[in-house]
């Protein structure tokens, strides 16, 4: 019988909900990474500038989400938050609200890095042909700054997808949940499921991640030369 | 707000029991890690056939993927399988798993930073393999490695937060279940947020000082080339 274990996955009943529970992975995912990088790209403005507690506020906010984990954070924000501030959460909102702001420290530090490893005289030829803060940014500085950050963000952005896993552990009903729903309820038909429906979910997360880190690293190569 | 603090005291022995439990897996996952990256390593530096491309799959693998899924595939997956795993065993092979790639890369962000060179330099003034090695390359490659080996030091033991999934009685389940016998949830989050900080602050400290002083011998080291 277990050779036949993995027809839990050629149930198209089965395939069809574990796809829907991607689905929420997915929008957490994009949802997180979108206001995150655009925040981020904000951050990373006011990070280069001249005034040191400005730089420190910001470092320190960097800090809280590299010192502490993300899944301590979900936890803080799913128990604590909701419970400090009398305000009734999803899991799905709460990991949507930590990925951002965790995407916001790390997407303000890459462009922070981008930003300050362009040369100096590019701000100041900006200033002198007597361009604006927002015309600098806009003409000169961030479309510089993007080809330097790209590699890095679209790393990032692997590691939230990769991070994405751990809403179930907060009650949200992921693509995880729903592979362990699949489980239980074919334990008796099919023991071995959970070897095939794990084996599933291992692979989908690969199949997103792994050509992400390729494309990552082929801009790297491309373009630090 | 106002914690209880006698709460928090009689939980003491709880959290300190859960963050020796975290702090050994911590120890295993890295010093596996670690092994695991220098045959990683040593297979691509050295073009081992076979286990250089067996390497290879296996750092895609463990990048691509999340430590979460990697655990539920070893601990509920295999069983059914019949490789039956105790939960610590299952969260150590899993770091080394996770964490092993990581060190790899590290290693060959040092190695990649010895240059032609040096080796060639090395070898013209008679130097025998042994003496390039350990005169030559080592010391080079560890001064840009170490930060990230550092790096991946804390990132493992910030991972170790996940293994409450699969029923170690870590941190995450110990603050998990005071709050949920005792509804004390501030004081509960509060102590979990102590004890990471307590854990990887000083940690991460240690290494930015640390990354400033490789910094430096690596400026000299550019400026003599």
């Amino acid at each position: 019988m277990q050779s036949l274990g993995i027809r839990v996955l050629f149930n198209v009943k089965n395939i069809r909900r574990l796809l829907e529970g991607l689905m929420v992975t997915a929008r957490i995912a994009f949802i997180s990474i979108l206001i995150g990088s655009l925040l981020g790209v904000v951050l990373g403005v006011i990070w280069t500038a001249k005034r040191k507690w400005i730089r420190s506020i910001c470092r320190i906010y960097l800090e809280m989400f590299r010192i502490i984990p993300i899944f301590v954070w979900l936890f803080v924000m799913y128990f604590g938050g909701t419970t400090a501030l009398n305000v009734d959460l999803s899991g799905e909102t709460v990991s949507i609200i930590v990925f951002t702001l965790w995407g916001t420290a790390e997407m303000g530090d890459i462009v922070r890095g981008a930003l300050k490893s362009l040369p100096q005289h590019q701000v100041e030829s900006g200033k002198a042909i007597g361009l604006g803060f927002w015309e600098l940014y806009r003409y000169i500085l961030i479309p510089q700054a993007v080809r330097r950050m790209l590699p890095g963000a679209i790393n990032l952005a692997t590691r939230m997808i990769k991070t994405t896993s751990l809403v179930v552990l907060i009650g949200v009903i992921d693509v995880i949940k729903v592979g362990q729903q699949i489980i239980e309820y074919s334990r008796i038909e099919i023991p071995t499921a959970s070897f095939w429906v794990y084996g599933f979910v291992f692979i989908l997360y690969f199949a997103v991640c792994y050509p992400l880190s390729k494309l990552s690293r082929m801009l790297e190569n491309k373009w630090n030369r | 707000m106002k914690l209880n603090w006698q709460f928090i005291l009689d939980s003491l022995p709880l959290y300190r029991d859960a963050a020796w439990i975290t702090l050994k897996l911590g120890f295993w996952g890295i010093l596996f890690s670690l092994a695991i990256g220098l045959i990683c390593i040593i297979a691509q530096y050295f073009r081992v056939k076979l286990l250089r491309s067996i390497v290879q799959v296996y750092i895609e693998l463990s990048r691509n993927t999340p430590l979460l899924i990697q655990l539920f595939f070893l601990y509920f997956g295999l069983t059914k399988l019949g490789i039956a795993l105790s939960e610590n065993t299952c969260a150590i092979i899993g770091l080394s798993f996770l964490g092993g790639s990581y060190m790899a890369e590290a290693f060959r962000s040092g190695l990649e930073a010895v240059s032609r060179s040096q080796i060639e330099s090395g070898l013209s003034i008679g130097l025998s393999r042994a003496q390039l090695v350990r005169y030559v390359i080592l010391p080079q490659a560890f001064s840009v490695g170490i930060p990230s080996i550092g790096a991946n030091c804390i990132f493992l033991l910030k991972e170790t937060s996940i293994v409450g999934a699969i029923a170690v009685v870590d941190l995450m389940n110990v603050t998990k279940d005071l709050i949920g016998m005792y509804y004390q949830t501030f004081e509960a989050l509060f102590m979990l947020v102590a004890v990471y900080l307590i854990m990887i602050l000083p940690l991460s400290i240690f290494l930015t000082w640390l990354e400033r002083k490789v910094r430096y011998a690596e400026f000299g080291n550019q400026g003599s080339v």
